[in-house]
């Protein structure tokens, strides 16, 4: 299955990275993309990320389906915005600049058209690099890496084995469902609406259940069985070495960071302001 | 006298939820470097006596405990599962749940990252216990990548990089096909030799186990010991039938013929058996006493398919002009490797998939054009697990589903259906009972119910006894029988050389998406290269017919005749 979120083993520097290295970048790049609302700075951002995409060898449609689910999620998330506070732009910029006088109090301002322009710049600065966090991290890296970070290991496990068994899940629910679908359960598009289909859905949810929690079952005695949880720490296999890419990536993601709080020092707060 | 490694003293289990004890005045003592094969049939409490020894139970699975257990000189009460896991390395049954790693090497350091080894060391040991499993290749590789042999053994690495002094088998065969199974028990009986360890196996597959020998058999029937013996005593009474196992066929074709069984046959394994002159001449008189005279069969062609091939999405093919035929009211079997292309072959059939080029055609119309629900009505598909297609909480509804949801029948009409469904199936008694209340093979019947209300004329499915022992085995096969004699055609899709002895008169191989042959099942079972491709493994009665010095097909084929005619 493609377009979904997961791990995709491919041969690139930024596979090689350590997890933990990688992790660390991903929370000083979201921090940094999250405390400014500099314009400048999250205009540069994306173009990075987008190079990092293309460096990583992760193609569009490996990862598709979370894309267009993020941008679904952008585009209700700005519309919200709009609806309820259409004078959140005046108000942050101190200037009101009219651009359409439109209907009742939703008036469409420049500056409020200027922070959509920054909110949606956030998105595309950080789902990008959050997308490639995921793809580019085998799941147990990610577990060893969390717990170098401090999250105790057995959090660091869980987290791991769900993400690891998600592929599995998925092709369980395809079983089920071409079962189902045999028993004349419709889960076509064309053919029925979207609440009897999302119902039809939902009745697959129960096989699905049963069996994972079996699934469950089984990987838990066998991690307990080899003595899983028996100290507070743990050492990873598949843990690697800092190397010279590792140390680059931090000292990169540091600059930024330490861009975007300088920046907060010369805006003298979060916003670049035009306006004035 | 040699020392006891584990010694159970009038042991008694009770699990907190239940109100009779599973295990009830058990004794037994292991000694150090003994191999024991603990058999009986599901529900026996072997599993609960099995994981008292790893320690799940009481870490999993709370309860009472009465009596003593004494391993290694400590009582079980003061010993935890970490503690025991030093002791004990347990294999478990699913070998592909309990793969833990991403990827192999992963795996087996998963116990030393517990232990919070440094790298170094682990990768080291790491190598070490590969190479003792024979998979030192394959450190890099992804779970879905391997066999389920493969995966096994990547358990089995698992539990010894610790110096572990007793292995634990639970159902090592259980996932199995037939020729990998021979590879596990060979593994396990050289790990034997070589390390010296206490060797525990839980499997009711007496014949497969018995491949290589073992000092002991245990047999347990309600919870309790029923007989602790050697399998040449074992062999030579009727316990094991007695009991709800299976005996090994070559013991079984020696009844056949009249051969009285003595301990001094040695019995135990069929490369140890000793026959004499007489009782080969009585098999010889069996055998010539059974007719043979070839069948026609003059029934017409149902279900055919013509140069079918299919390829996945990413260009993958996996069927390669697939040519089979199946005659209205035959039951017959797929057999082949995984991966061969078995499934996905039944898959395409059932319009879960799309072919990319042939024909199929039913009753010599084509139905390529057909969706999933209109093929259905025509083939139905019976998962392996069913679990997976159990989706309404009551059996009544869930038989019902697939009428309610086509909408042309009266309640009247669907009424009557599903009685009559449950009735075939055996159900009826439980029409209103929850099916979380029924037992796996209950559940397998809900769901072969559940297609038999849409009254397919082919049902296919898969691995229809996978996991069952032999008295539900012989449930279930009796019933698909049964349903073949009311007029259905049955595919079974298989691993079983019992089942395609007993049940099916033809079979077809797969592998890697060709179909390699079409023909009797005792001609695949005497072919060494299609036994070889199919993953299957000549079975016993090959031997037997060799030590008495008959033709082995011709042997395998009477002995099929007369076990239908003794099942009647």
């Amino acid at each position: 299955m493609s377009g979904v979120f997961n791990y995709i083993n491919r041969k690139s520097p930024i596979h090689t990275l350590t997890g933990a290295s990688k992790l660390i970048v991903l929370i000083l790049w979201s921090l940094a993309a999250m405390t400014t609302f500099d314009t400048r700075l999250l205009l540069v951002l994306p173009v990075f990320s987008l190079i990092l995409f293309k460096i990583s060898g992760i193609k569009y449609k490996d990862v598709s389906f979370v894309i267009n689910f993020t941008l679904v999620f952008m585009i209700l998330n700005n519309v919200l915005i709009f609806l309820f506070s259409p004078e959140h732009g005046v108000s942050i910029y101190g200037t009101r600049h009219v651009v359409w006088n439109g209907i009742g109090r939703w008036t469409v301002t420049k500056e409020q058209l200027f922070y959509q322009l920054n909110v949606v710049l956030k998105y595309i600065a950080t789902i990008p690099i959050v997308i490639l966090f995921v793809s580019t991290t085998d799941p147990s890296e990610f577990a060893s890496s969390l717990n170098r970070v401090g999250i105790s290991y057995k959090i660091a496990y869980s987290v791991s084995l769900a993400l690891r068994y998600i592929p599995d899940i998925q092709r369980e629910y395809h079983e089920i469902s071409v079962a189902q679908q045999a028993r004349g359960l419709e889960l076509n598009k064309e053919k029925e609406g979207l609440i009897k289909r999302l119902k039809c859905a939902a009745t697959l949810l129960f096989p699905l259940i049963v069996s994972s929690m079996e699934r469950i079952e089984v990987i838990a005695n066998a991690m307990e069985l080899r003595g899983f949880g028996k100290n507070k720490k743990r050492t990873w296999y598949s843990s690697r070495p800092f190397r010279k890419g590792d140390y680059l990536a931090i000292i990169a993601s540091s600059a930024i960071m330490l861009i975007s709080i300088l920046l907060n020092v010369v805006n003298g707060g979060r916003y670049y302001n035009p306006f004035i | 006298m040699e020392e006891s490694i584990i010694s159970f003293k009038n042991f008694g289990f009770k699990y907190t939820a239940q109100a009779e004890p599973t295990l009830k005045g058990i004794n037994l003592d292991i000694h150090k470097g003994e191999k024991v094969l603990i058999c009986g049939p599901s529900g026996c409490g072997k599993s609960t006596l099995f994981n008292c020894l790893n320690g799940l139970i009481p870490a999993s699975y709370s309860g009472d405990a009465t009596g003593d257990l004494i391993i290694k000189d400590n009582s079980f009460r003061n010993l935890d599962i970490f503690s025991l896991s030093k002791i004990t390395g347990t294999v478990l049954q699913d070998s592909d749940g309990q793969f833990i790693g991403l990827t192999v090497g992963e795996d087996i350091a998963f116990a030393m990252e517990n232990d919070i080894v440094q790298l170094e060391e682990m990768k080291e040991r790491v190598v070490e216990a590969a190479k003792k499993v024979g998979i030192e290749s394959f450190l890099d590789h992804a779970p879905h990548e391997l066999s389920g042999g493969q995966k096994q053994r990547v358990s089995l690495a698992g539990v010894m990089v610790d110096d572990v002094e007793i292995f634990l088998f639970d159902e090592p065969l259980a996932n199995l096909d037939p020729a990998s199974g021979k590879k596990t028990i060979e593994l396990i009986d050289q790990i034997h030799k070589d390390t010296g360890a206490t060797i525990i196996i839980v499997e009711h597959r007496i014949e497969d186990v018995l491949h290589c020998s073992v000092d002991r058999v245990v047999l347990m029937g309600e919870g309790s010991i029923i007989l602790d013996t050697t399998p040449d005593k074992l062999l030579s009474s009727d316990s094991l039938i007695k009991n709800g196992i299976r005996e090994p066929l070559y013991v079984t074709a020696l009844k056949y013929a009249g051969v009285e069984i003595k301990e001094e046959m040695k019995p135990g394994m069929i490369d140890s058996l000793i026959l004499s002159n007489q009782d080969k001449q009585k098999i010889k008189e069996w055998m010539e006493s059974i007719p043979d005279k070839p069948q026609v069969d003059d029934r017409p062609l149902l279900l055919e398919t013509k140069d079918l091939s299919f390829s996945y999405p990413n260009g993958k093919k996996a069927l390669k002009d697939i040519n089979f035929s199946i005659k209205k009211g035959e039951m017959m079997s797929i057999v082949g490797r995984n991966g061969a292309g078995k499934s996905t072959f039944c898959k395409v059939i059932c319009g879960f998939e799309k072919e990319s080029e042939g024909k199929i055609y039913l009753s010599g119309s084509d139905i390529s054009n057909l969706s999933i629900k209109e093929r259905a009505e025509k083939i139905a598909y019976v998962m392996q697990n069913p679990n997976q297609m159990i989706t309404k909480p009551m059996i009544k509804d869930e038989v019902a589903l697939g009428l309610v949801l086509d909408g042309r029948y009266s309640e009247e009409e669907i009424n009557k259906r599903v009685d009559e469904a449950l009735k075939v199936c055996g159900l009826y008694p439980f029409r209103s009972w929850p099916i979380s209340a029924l037992s796996f093979g209950q559940k397998k019947r809900v769901t072969i119910a559940s297609i038999l209300v849409m009254r397919p004329p082919v049902i296919i499915l898969d691995e229809p006894t996978a996991g069952q022992d032999f008295r539900h085995y012989t449930a279930i096969m009796e019933f698909l029988k049964s349903l073949n004699e009311m007029g259905y055609t049955i595919i079974l899709i298989t691993h079983d050389m019992h089942l395609m002895i007993e049940y099916s008169d033809r079979a077809v191989v797969f592998t890697e998406g060709e179909m390699i042959a079409d023909s009797k099942s005792e001609m695949i079972l005497t072919d060494d290269d299609l036994l070889e491709k199919a993953s299957l493994k000549r079975t016993s009665l090959s031997d037997l017919a060799k030590l008495v010095g008959v033709d082995e097909t011709m042997f395998i084929r009477k002995f099929i005749k007369f076990d239908r005619e003794v099942r009647k």
